[in-house]
C-alpha cells in the first residue's frame, strides 16, 4: 500500500545519495460527545477549569467508570469509514504516574481495540493503512507557573480535570506515508473523515485533533524500516510538515556521518524549527497494561452495527469519486470542492445541465464565501449556461455569481439588472480597430518578435478595450481578435 | 451478650419501630452505650458517628410519627466498614495516606441502607486496604476479639466482624476480596455473607481487587444476614460489573428447609492444613444437613488447592493499579519534595504502611514487561480452571460445604512476622472470590479453645437462595452459639 513515487525520494546534497522517508501518524481525535467517556460531566472545551468534574473522572476512591454509548457509536462509525474490521473489544488499563491523570493509570484499548485493518485514500490516489482505531480516555491539563513552563523548574503547577475523561479515539496509521506533503493529506482527508461521520469536530488549535509522527529514514530501495523517532508537540499542520522535513534532514546528516538513531521521543520546537530529544524508548515506561476489571467486554451486536452501517454519510473519498466522475475528471482535481463541502452543489449544477468544467472553476476559485452552499445548483448551472452561450462575459459570470451567493436570485435576473449582455462580435472588432489605431507604437511592439514584451502588451489592449467597453467585452475573445489582427498584419 | 438490647435482631427493630413499637432513638442509645463502654478496649470503629446516628434516628421517628414507613432496616444501628464511601464523614481504609479525606459522596450500599432506615453508628476498623487476615495492619491499630481480646478477630473486615459480635451494631457491612467477611465472621461467631460478584454494587467501595471485590453484610443471625442483603443487593447503573437483575427474595426462603438438596463436603478443603477440630465441626455440620433432609457426598474440587497462589498473583496486580492514585497530588497525605515524583514517592513511602507496600510490589512484578505472562498470565489461566472444577462440582451439588478458616482465632502478634502463614488462612475462602461464586459463613459449635467456629456454604453464581436455606438449617442445627463475655466478667 505504500506509495514509492520516485518524486518523494531525497537526494542528498552533501553525498549525493537517495533517502526514502517513512513516516506512520499516530491521531488523537477528542470525540463529539455530549459528556465524556466514563461519566456524566459535559464534554466541553473552554469552561472554567475543574467545573467538568465529579468523583468518576477525578479517580476519587470507589468511583467506578459507566462506558459513554455514544462514544462507542462514534468510534465504530470512524471505523466503518476507515473501512476497518469493528471487533468485540475490551479496555485495558496502562499504568504510569503522572499528576495530570487523575488514577495514574489511562483507561484505553490495547490488546483487543474496537476497530483493526482500514485504509484511507487519499486525494491524489495513494493509500494508507490503518492499522486501528481504538478508543481511550483524555488526561487532565497541567499548567506550570515560572521556570518557563516546564514541570522540571515550575515554582508550582495547576491542574484542570475538565478533559480528563474526555472520549478519544486514537488512529494508528501504518508507516505507509512517504513525505511531510503526503503526511499534511493524510491528516486533512483524515479530518475530513472524522468531520463527515461527526466523530469529532478535529480542531488541532483547540486541541481536539492531535498528529504524533514516527519518521525514520532508509537508503532507497530497502525494505527495512529504520530506527524510528516518534516527534510529539505538532500544533498544525504546517509543524507538522516542517517537523518532518527537519527530522528526515537530521536523520540523514547522522546516518551519512556514520552514526546511528536513537530510538527516543522527540519534542517539535516550532520557534527553533527543530525537534529536540524527550525520553529514550530505554528508558521509557513499562505501562503493566492488563483489562480493566471495572468495565465488561464490549461486544456491539448485529442490529447495533446496521444501524452504525446506516448511519454512514458519503465520505469525502467516495464524494470525490462522484463528483470526479460527473465532471469526468480526475478524483484529485475536485479534492477542494469536497474538502469545502462544495460538491453536492456542484455535482447537482452539473447533472442540471451545466458545462462541468465551467461548474467546477466557479466553485473552485469564485465561491470560497460564506453561503456558497446554499446556492441553487439550478442558478449555478444557468449562469454557466449564460456564460458559455456568450451572454454574459466571465467578468460578468463572476460578478453575477457573487450576487447570487446569499440572495436566492437568479442569474439572468442579476444580469438584465445589471444591464450585462455579451456585445456582439461586429461591435468588439469595432471597439479593437479602434484602439489599434489609437495606439501605433504599442501595436508595432505588440506585433514584434519579443514575446516578453507581448505578453506584457495583451494585457494593456485587453484592459484598454474592457475600459472602452465598460467591462462588457469578454477578455477570451478580445485576446483572440488581437492574435488575430497580428497574424494579418505580419502576413 | 447480656445486656438488653443484645438478641434484638435488624428484624425485630425494624418491625418494632415501622410499627410505632419503639423508637429508633430508644433503639439506638444501648448500642452507643455498649460501644462506649468496651471499644477503647476492641477497638473495632475507626469513627463512631455518634451525633449523626443520634440525628437521623430522630429523623426517623419524626417521620413514623407523620405515618411514613422509613423501610425495611428502619431505625436498624449499623456498622460501615471504613473502606465504603460516607458523604462527609472521614473514610480510611485505615490507612495514612487517606488522611484527612472526606467523600464527596455515598457509597450505592451506604445510600440503599439510609433509604431503607438503617442508622449508621460508625466506621469500622480493618486492615489497610482491606489487605489483610487479622486487622493487624491497620495504621490505627489492631481490633480484638470480643470472644478474647488477645486474640485477633479475623480480617480484613476484623472491625464489623467484632462490631456485631461485641453488640455494638445488629448488622454491619465489610467487603471480601478472598474471605475478609466471611473469615472474621467465622473468628468472631456472627453470619458473614460474601454474595456473588456483581450482585451488590462497588460503587463507591474503595478498591483493593476490582475482579475479586464484594461487599456484604455481617449479622448474628442467617434471616438478618438476608435482609441486608436483600436490601443492598440489586443492579446500579452505576458498576458496569452489576448484575442487571433485581435483588433475589432471601428472607421467605429461610423456612423452606433443606430436604431435597445436594450437598457436597469438598475433600481438598477438609484435610490437611485444616485443624481437627474445625474439620469435625464441618463433618458435624454435613450430617446435620443430612438428618435434615439434605443428600450429603464428598465434591472434588482439585484446582480449589491453586486459589492461594493464583490470588496472591492476581489480588496484588490489581491492586498495584488501583492504589496508584494514592499520589499526594489531589487528597490525603502529602509529603512536600523538590520534584513532583519525588513527592509522590514520599507521600507514598509515608502513607502506606508494609503489608500495602509488599502487595503493590508483588503486583507491580507480575505485571511487568518479561513477567507479566508468566505471573499474571498464569495467574488468570488458573483462574479460569478452578471455575471449570467449580463447575463440574456443581453439576453434582445444589451447594458445597467446607470450613471458613482452617484455625479459630488466633493470639494477636502470632502471624504478623509471617506473611505466607497469614495468607494460608484464606486457603478456604479465595476460591469464591476467584470464581465470582457466593459463599458465606455460618456459626457452628466452638473448637478445642472454646472459640467459634464457623462452616462456610458455598453456592455457584446466582445461588443465594439454596444457600441462605443451608445456612439458616446449620444456624438451627448449630451447638450451643459461643457466649460472648458478658462486659466486666473474668475470661473463662
Ligand atoms: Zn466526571
Amino acid at each position: 500500500m505504500s506509495v514509492t513515487d520516485d518524486s518523494v525520494l531525497v537526494t542528498s546534497p552533501t553525498t549525493g545519495a537517495v533517502w526514502e522517508v517513512v513516516i506512520g501518524l499516530e491521531v488523537h481525535a477528542e470525540l463529539h460527545t455530549a459528556t465524556k467517556l466514563f461519566c456524566a460531566c459535559p464534554n466541553s472545551f473552554g469552561d472554567e477549569p475543574n467545573t467538568n468534574v465529579c468523583p468518576v473522572c477525578l479517580g476519587l476512591p470507589g468511583s467506578l467508570p459507566v462506558l459513554n454509548r455514544r462514544a462507542v457509536e462514534l468510534a465504530m462509525r470512524l471505523g466503518r469509514a476507515l473501512g476497518c474490521t469493528v471487533n468485540d473489544s475490551t479496555f485495558a488499563r496502562k499504568n504510569y504516574f503522572y499528576p495530570d491523570m487523575p488514577k495514574d493509570y489511562q483507561v484505553s484499548q490495547y490488546d483487543e481495540p474496537v476497530n483493526t485493518d482500514g485504509v484511507l485514500e487519499l486525494p491524489d490516489g495513494s493509500r494508507v493503512g490503518i492499522e486501528r482505531a481504538h478508543m481511550e480516555e483524555d488526561t487532565g491539563k497541567n499548567t506550570h507557573a515560572g521556570g518557563g513552563g516546564r514541570i522540571h523548574d515550575a515554582d508550582y503547577s495547576l491542574i484542570d480535570y475538565n478533559r480528563a475523561g474526555v472520549p478519544l479515539v486514537e488512529i494508528v496509521g501504518r508507516p505507509d506515508i512517504r513525505s511531510a506533503e503526503q503526511a499534511k493529506a493524510y491528516v486533512e482527508e483524515l479530518r475530513g473523515v472524522l468531520l463527515a461521520t461527526g466523530a469529532s469536530d478535529a480542531k488541532m488549535e483547540e486541541g481536539s485533533l492531535r498528529v504524533d509522527a514516527n519518521v525514520s529514514v532508509r537508503p532507497a530501495g530497502s525494505t527495512e524500516l529504520g530506527t524510528r523517532c516518534e516527534i510529539k508537540n505538532l500544533n498544525s499542520l504546517r509543524s507538522l510538515g516542517r517537523a518532518i522535513d527537519y527530522e528526515a534532514r537530521r536523520q540523514i546528516d547522522l546516518l551519512e556521518s556514520g552514526e546511528r538513531i536513537r530510538q527516543e521521543t522527540r519534542h517539535w520546537d516550532e520557534e527553533g524549527g527543530r525537534t529536540r530529544p524527550g525520553r529514550s524508548k530505554e528508558e521509557a515506561e513499562d505501562y503493566r497494561y492488563f483489562q480493566e476489571p471495572d468495565l465488561v467486554p464490549l461486544e456491539p451486536d448485529a442490529d447495533w452495527l446496521a444501524a452504525v452501517d446506516a448511519s454512514l454519510p458519503a465520505l469525502p473519498a467516495q464524494r470525490r469519486a462522484r463528483l470526479a466522475a460527473a465532471a469526468g475528471v480526475a478524483p484529485g482535481d475536485v479534492a477542494l470542492h469536497v474538502a469545502r463541502g462544495l460538491d453536492g452543489l456542484a455535482l447537482a449544477a452539473i447533472e442540471a445541465g451545466g458545462d462541468p468544467s465551467r461548474v467546477l472553476n466557479h466553485v473552485e476559485h469564485n465561491l470560497a464565501v460564506e453561503g456558497a452552499e446554499a446556492l441553487d445548483p439550478t442558478h449555478l448551472a444557468e449562469l454557466v449556461r449564460l456564460e458559455a452561450d456568450g451572454a454574459l462575459t466571465a467578468t460578468q459570470a463572476k460578478t453575477v455569481l457573487a450576487n447570487m451567493v446569499g440572495s436566492g436570485r437568479s442569474p439572468g435576473d442579476i444580469a438584465a439588472e445589471r444591464g450585462f449582455e455579451a456585445m456582439d462580435t461586429g461591435a468588439l472588432e469595432a471597439a479593437v480597430d479602434e484602439l489599434i489605431a489609437a495606439k501605433p507604437d504599442e501595436w508595432a511592439e505588440f506585433c514584434g518578435d519579443d514575446e516578453r514584451k507581448r505578453g506584457k502588451l495583451t494585457g494593456f489592449f485587453v484592459g484598454q478595450v474592457m475600459k472602452a467597453t465598460k467591462g462588457q467585452a469578454d477578455g477570451k475573445a478580445v485576446t483572440a481578435l488581437l492574435d488575430a489582427r497580428r497574424d494579418a498584419a505580419r502576413g | 451478650m447480656s445486656t438488653s438490647h443484645g438478641t434484638a435482631t435488624a428484624v425485630d427493630i425494624a418491625a418494632a419501630v415501622r410499627a410505632g413499637e419503639r423508637s429508633a432513638v430508644e433503639v439506638l442509645e444501648p448500642y452507643l452505650a455498649a460501644i462506649e463502654a468496651r471499644d477503647a478496649e476492641l477497638h473495632a470503629f475507626n469513627l463512631v458517628t455518634a451525633d449523626e446516628a443520634r440525628d437521623a434516628a430522630a429523623a426517623l421517628d419524626r417521620r413514623v410519627a407523620a405515618g411514613e414507613d422509613p423501610g425495611p432496616l428502619a431505625g436498624v444501628p449499623v456498622a460501615l466498614k471504613d473502606n465504603l464511601c460516607t458523604r462527609g464523614v472521614p473514610t480510611t481504609c485505615s490507612s495514612r495516606i487517606l488522611e484527612g479525606w472526606r467523600p464527596p459522596y455515598d457509597a450505592t450500599v451506604v445510600a440503599r441502607l439510609t433509604a431503607a432506615g438503617a442508622v449508621s453508628v460508625g466506621k469500622t476498623n480493618l486492615d489497610e486496604f482491606a489487605m489483610g487476615s487479622s486487622t493487624e495492619n491497620s495504621a490505627f491499630g489492631p481490633t480484638r476479639n470480643p470472644h478474647d481480646p488477645t486474640r485477633v478477630p479475623g480480617g480484613s473486615s476484623g472491625g464489623s466482624a467484632a462490631a456485631v459480635a461485641a453488640g455494638f451494631a445488629p448488622v454491619a457491612l465489610g467487603s471480601d476480596t478472598g474471605g475478609s467477611i466471611r473469615q472474621p465472621a467465622a473468628l468472631c461467631g456472627v453470619v458473614g455473607v460474601k454474595p456473588t460478584y456483581g450482585l451488590v454494587s462497588r460503587y463507591g467501595l474503595v478498591a483493593f481487587a476490582s475482579s475479586l471485590d464484594q461487599i456484604g453484610p455481617f449479622a448474628t443471625t442467617v434471616r438478618d444476614a438476608a435482609l441486608l442483603l436483600e436490601v443492598i443487593a440489586g443492579h446500579d447503573p452505576c458498576d458496569s460489573t452489576s448484575i442487571p437483575q433485581p435483588a433475589p427474595g432471601l428472607v421467605d426462603v429461610l423456612d423452606r428447609g433443606v430436604e431435597g438438596l445436594r450437598v457436597g463436603v469438598i475433600a481438598e478443603l477438609t484435610g490437611e492444613g485444616i485443624a481437627p477440630d474445625v474439620a469435625r465441626r464441618v463433618t458435624e455440620a454435613a450430617e446435620a444437613l443430612e438428618r435434615a433432609g439434605a443428600t450429603v457426598g464428598e465434591a472434588s474440587v482439585p484446582a480449589a488447592a491453586l486459589g492461594l497462589s493464583a490470588y496472591y498473583l492476581i489480588a496484588p496486580a490489581e491492586a498495584s493499579s488501583n492504589l496508584a492514585r494514592y499520589d499526594g497530588v489531589r487528597y490525603g497525605l502529602r509529603v512536600d519534595a523538590r520534584t513532583t515524583g519525588e513527592m509522590m514517592e514520599a507521600s507514598r513511602t509515608a502513607g502506606f504502611g508494609d503489608e500495602v507496600k509488599r502487595r503493590i510490589m508483588l503486583g507491580t512484578y507480575a505485571l511487568s514487561a518479561g513477567y507479566r505472562d508468566a505471573y499474571y498470565g498464569k495467574a488468570l489461566r488458573v483462574r479460569t480452571l478452578i471455575a471449570r472444577d467449580f463447575a463440574a462440582a456443581y453439576e453434582r451439588f445444589d451447594v458445597l460445604l467446607s470450613p471458613t478458616s482452617p484455625t479459630t482465632a488466633f493470639p494477636i502478634g502470632d502471624k504478623a512476622a509471617d506473611p505466607l502463614s497469614m495468607y494460608l488462612n484464606d486457603v478456604c475462602t479465595i476460591p469464591t472470590n476467584l470464581v465470582g461464586d457466593a459463599a458465606m459463613s455460618v456459626p457452628f459449635g466452638t473448637g478445642d479453645d472454646g472459640l467459634p467456629v464457623g462452616v462456610q456454604v458455598l453456592a455457584p453464581a446466582l445461588g443465594e437462595v439454596p444457600m441462605f436455606r443451608v445456612g439458616a438449617a446449620l444456624e438451627a442445627a448449630a451447638p450451643g452459639a459461643a457466649a460472648v463475655r458478658p462486659d466486666g466478667e473474668e475470661q473463662p
